[in-house]
């Protein structure tokens, strides 16, 4: 492929591997755009959130969580008991809807500071490639907010599940994701028992397969690996018992992932095609670790990479690497993602892809070096574009092509908010040119160049800055 | 009480208006059929919604639910005799009594388990599980080959709802909570799209939504005008895209409250009104267009049929859909009554349903929109052969 002109390429590195530049950035990334982000690689996501005071760990979230719902459990039980008194006066419901209002009101100061903390962390980072690795793999291993129970832990996920591992290994990361209390509530694990199970047989219950499922057509081989409903059904029983501590007296603490062999569903499980003997916990553990390491994991993984980084339509040749290297490393993402980054697709200079709301809000934080981060104004405008933090509609995350963020709605979306957020930083510009250099580099062509210094006011310059098809791409 | 298979026969030799006069055609032509969902989020309470009054079970189980008798003060509004309407459904009573309300009764999705998040997930991918599909009905109704045609859907909201995902040219629009661009920065940002025709194009669809979204007002949510304002106004604004020659012919907008868990009346009646003037705001926008329409109303599930201690209801299983429009063959209530009597209730507690939801969608759009039943049984609705559409819902 021809050379292209460094400060394009220094361009491309902020943009399509990190967050946007910030003042200064593109200049350090000039002399060697690869080599910026290889740097990066060398070190590791902070653990230690910006910005944040202190975070809940997810299993104290979740001991708070169900502490209130026991609360309610409760409260609705006793009204039961009295429910003559409740007939007779129907605003008795009153007490149960404080408990309600509680449980919205112990979640959300949880969520925001989680919002916060990611959105800073995002926003002053000097390892952005990495920031964009833990969001890439928060949303392959999605757990979504939108189910109650899930809020409180949503954010605590990503940090304790996804970022230690975002260089690590990929079965490591897995194993992680399995075993946390935000997944196996997410995909309802938690009262998920084997009918052959001791407690199955004394009092019943039953197999829920949603994680068995997800964890085969999402997680790791993919829809179209071959495996049968007997794979998932028979993975699922495998996965009977992991669920989470709700607060009796136990080893682990309230919260905490549990493992409980009263409903583990005895006897060995035949998962795409290999037998795992039956050890328990280890059984699923088993099993997930030959996932990991499936040929059919590796080339779904490195479709979702190639998507997400390259194009919507990656070239096969960039996969066919990508899944090698997944393979030969035996899955070391490290590795993987530094073979994505030598990719020679990768630096086409067309700008393929279109920026996710989240991307595009922090890329103009960074640009505009915004020294605050407000999360309900993080929020309110991840909303008003379609994606609310941790809030992914489905198990499958969020969408990932182009056609799918630049629908009308969301287009228009963040034109109003480029022009909201011009009429703040705009006034305080004397020129826009060097804003745009700083943060477009040698993507801002003439035409851009040309359009800004015509502009009415700085307000309208900076609307039209992030507005344009150089910003909102990558 | 009416028994099984009774109101099935009955509804039979009701006479239609536009059925007497076969010259005069209520129906559109197919290109003109236009389809609506709406989605109440949250499970809506069928037997509050429609309560089964000659049903004895209704008293016993649920006392403190049930509104007067019709022609009491502030009582039920009569349908035929059996069900009646909740009070605060005056509007919808009154579409009823003009034949363009056909009530659903006894009717639930193939989700058989009670989480909303997994049951409104199934409602919409179509299946009997969140995980049956990770695309929506209507999209794959909307896909490509489809008999209708392409940039055609309209989400009322931020997204693109599961339930129209997987479907080509569905476009989104909602009110905005920012301050509005002004035309001539506008204007400037449309000329930097020019080498950019997906931007371009998409920026055009927004101001063309606007424009017709918002004919007397800005596309402005007001702050703190509530829920109901912003659900009257995404109404309106999905009449207009439907009423617009050449717009979309399908929209999907959603209302959410529906889970009272407590208090059930008063949140209830809230809840309806709500619901109410949304349709009366769609019904006028749609102006002539009304004629050709059906706007199919789905909630996840029913709740308990048995009050709670804290005089709501929880999650249970079969519960009320509404078909309405100028193109339903409406005024008439359509179940395979279950009973409410103990041992007729689903696992002792829910409403047991009696018909399949995918029964009544496939019946719209077969006979609306003319897809075929091997695309409904295949695409649309995976696997559901042995699902037939419901005949003679709307208007021929």
């Amino acid at each position: 492929m021809a050379v292209t002109d460094k400060n394009v390429q220094a361009a491309l590195a902020t943009n399509r591997f990190g967050l946007g530049a910030r003042p200064g950035e593109l200049r350090e990334a000039a002399d060697d755009p690869r080599g910026w982000l290889a740097a990066q690689l060398g070190g590791g996501p902070p653990i230690a959130l910006d910005g944040a005071g202190s975070l809940t760990s997810g299993s104290e979230a979740l001991a708070g969580f169900f502490k209130l719902r026991a609360l309610r459990q409760a409260m609705r039980q006793e009204e039961q008991a009295g429910m003559g008194r409740a007939y007779a006066a129907p605003g008795d419901g009153k007490p149960k809807d404080d408990v309600v209002a509680s449980i919205a009101g112990y979640t959300r100061p949880i969520y925001l500071a989680e919002v916060a903390a990611r959105t800073t962390t995002a926003v002053r980072s000097t390892a952005p490639l990495l920031e964009r690795l833990v969001w890439f793999w928060s949303n392959h291993f999605t757990v979504s907010a939108a189910k109650v129970a899930v809020a409180p832990v949503a954010g605590a996920f990503e940090r304790e599940a996804i970022r230690p591992h975002v260089l690590g290994r990929f079965g490591d990361m897995l194993q992680a994701v399995v075993h946390h209390p935000a997944m196996i509530l997410y995909l309802d694990n938690a009262r998920s028992f084997g009918a052959d199970s001791r407690r199955g047989r004394r009092a019943g219950g039953g197999l829920n397969e949603n994680l068995g499922r997800e964890l085969l057509e999402l997680h790791t081989v993919g829809v179209d690996a071959g495996y049968t409903q007997r794979d998932v059904t028979t993975f699922a029983q495998a996965l009977t018992g992991w669920t989470i501590n709700p607060g009796r007296r136990k080893p682990t603490g309230v919260g905490e992932f549990w493992y409980v062999g009263a409903v583990h569903e005895p006897g060995s499980k035949t998962v795409m095609g290999r037998t795992y003997p039956d050890t328990g916990e280890g059984q699923a553990e088993a099993i997930l670790r030959d996932l990991a390491g499936h040929p059919a994991t590796a080339r779904h993984v490195a479709g979702k990479l190639a998507r997400h980084f390259v194009a919507d339509d990656p070239p096969a040749g960039a996969v066919d690497r990508l899944a090698r290297r997944f393979l030969d490393t035996g899955g070391d993402l490290r590795e993987v993602t530094a073979e994505l980054v030598s990719l020679d697709a990768a630096w086409d200079p067309a700008l393929r892809k279109m920026k996710s709301p989240n991307e595009f809000v922090v890329s103009a934080l960074r640009g505009l070096d915004a020294p605050q981060v407000e999360p309900r104004i993080v929020v309110a405008s991840l909303d008003s574009m379609g994606q609310r933090p941790f809030f992914a509609p489905s198990p499958a995350g969020w969408p990932d092509t182009v056609a799918a963020w630049a629908g009308p709605d969301g287009v228009y979306k963040r034109i109003e908010w480029s022009v909201a957020v011009g009429e703040k930083a705009g006034p305080k510009l004397h020129r826009a040119d060097g804003l745009a250099r700083s943060m477009l580099g040698g993507l801002a062509d003439d035409g851009l160049m040309t359009a800004l210094s015509r502009a009415e006011s700085g307000a309208q310059a900076v609307a039209m800055l992030l507005s344009s098809p150089q910003f909102q791409r990558r | 009480m009416p028994t099984r298979r009774h109101i099935l026969g009955a509804m039979a030799a009701l006479p239609l208006a536009g059925l007497s006069f076969p010259t005069l055609s209520w129906s559109a032509p197919a290109g003109d059929a236009r389809f609506m969902v709406l989605i109440l989020r949250g499970a809506m309470d069928g037997l509050a919604a429609v309560p089964p009054l000659a049903d004895p079970g209704l008293a016993r189980l649920r006392a403190p639910l049930v509104p007067g008798r019709p022609g009491s003060e502030g009582g039920a509004l009569d349908l035929d005799g059996s069900f009646a309407l909740h009070p605060a459904l005056g509007s919808l009573h009154a579409l009823y009594r003009q034949g363009d309300l056909a009530v659903i009764h006894a009717c639930a999705s193939p989700y058989r388990e009670r989480s909303h998040f997994s049951g409104q997930d199934a409602l919409e991918n179509g299946t009997a599980t969140e995980a049956g599909a990770h695309d929506g009905w209507l999209g794959r109704a909307l896909g490509p080959g489809r008999p209708v045609d392409g940039d055609r859907a309209v989400a009322l909201g931020e997204t693109v709802p599961l339930i129209l995902q997987g479907g080509s040219g569905v476009t989104s629009w909602s009110p905005s909570i920012l301050p509005q661009a002004d035309t001539d920065t506008l204007q400037r940002i449309a000329r930097l799209y020019e080498r950019d025709p997906q931007l371009s194009a998409a920026l055009s669809a927004a101001l063309e939504a606007n424009q017709v979204a918002s004919a007397d007002g800005d596309g402005k949510a007001r702050p703190g005008a509530g829920p109901a304002a912003r659900f009257i106004s995404l109404m309106q604004a999905a009449g207009r895209f439907m009423a617009t020659p050449g717009g979309p012919r399908v929209a999907v907008a959603d209302l959410g409250g529906w889970d009272t868990h407590a208090g059930q009346n008063g949140k209830l009646g809230r809840q309806f009104d709500m619901l109410g003037a949304g349709i009366d705001a769609l019904r006028k926008s749609l102006g002539e267009a009304w004629r050709s329409t059906a706007v199919l109303v789905v909630t996840e599930f029913g709740r308990t049929a048995a009050v709670n201690g804290t005089a709501g209801t929880d999650h249970g299983t079969a519960g009320v859909a509404f078909l309405l429009g100028g193109a339903v063959a409406g005024g008439r209530v359509i179940a395979d009554w279950p009973g409410l009597a103990a041992g007729q209730l689903h696992e002792g507690r829910d409403l047991r349903p009696t018909i399949d939801l995918r029964a009544v969608a496939k019946g719209v759009l077969s006979h609306h929109m003319k897809i075929t039943r091997a695309t409904l049984d295949e695409v649309v609705f995976p696997g559901s052969g042995s699902v037939s559409p419901l005949p003679d819902l709307v208007r021929t």
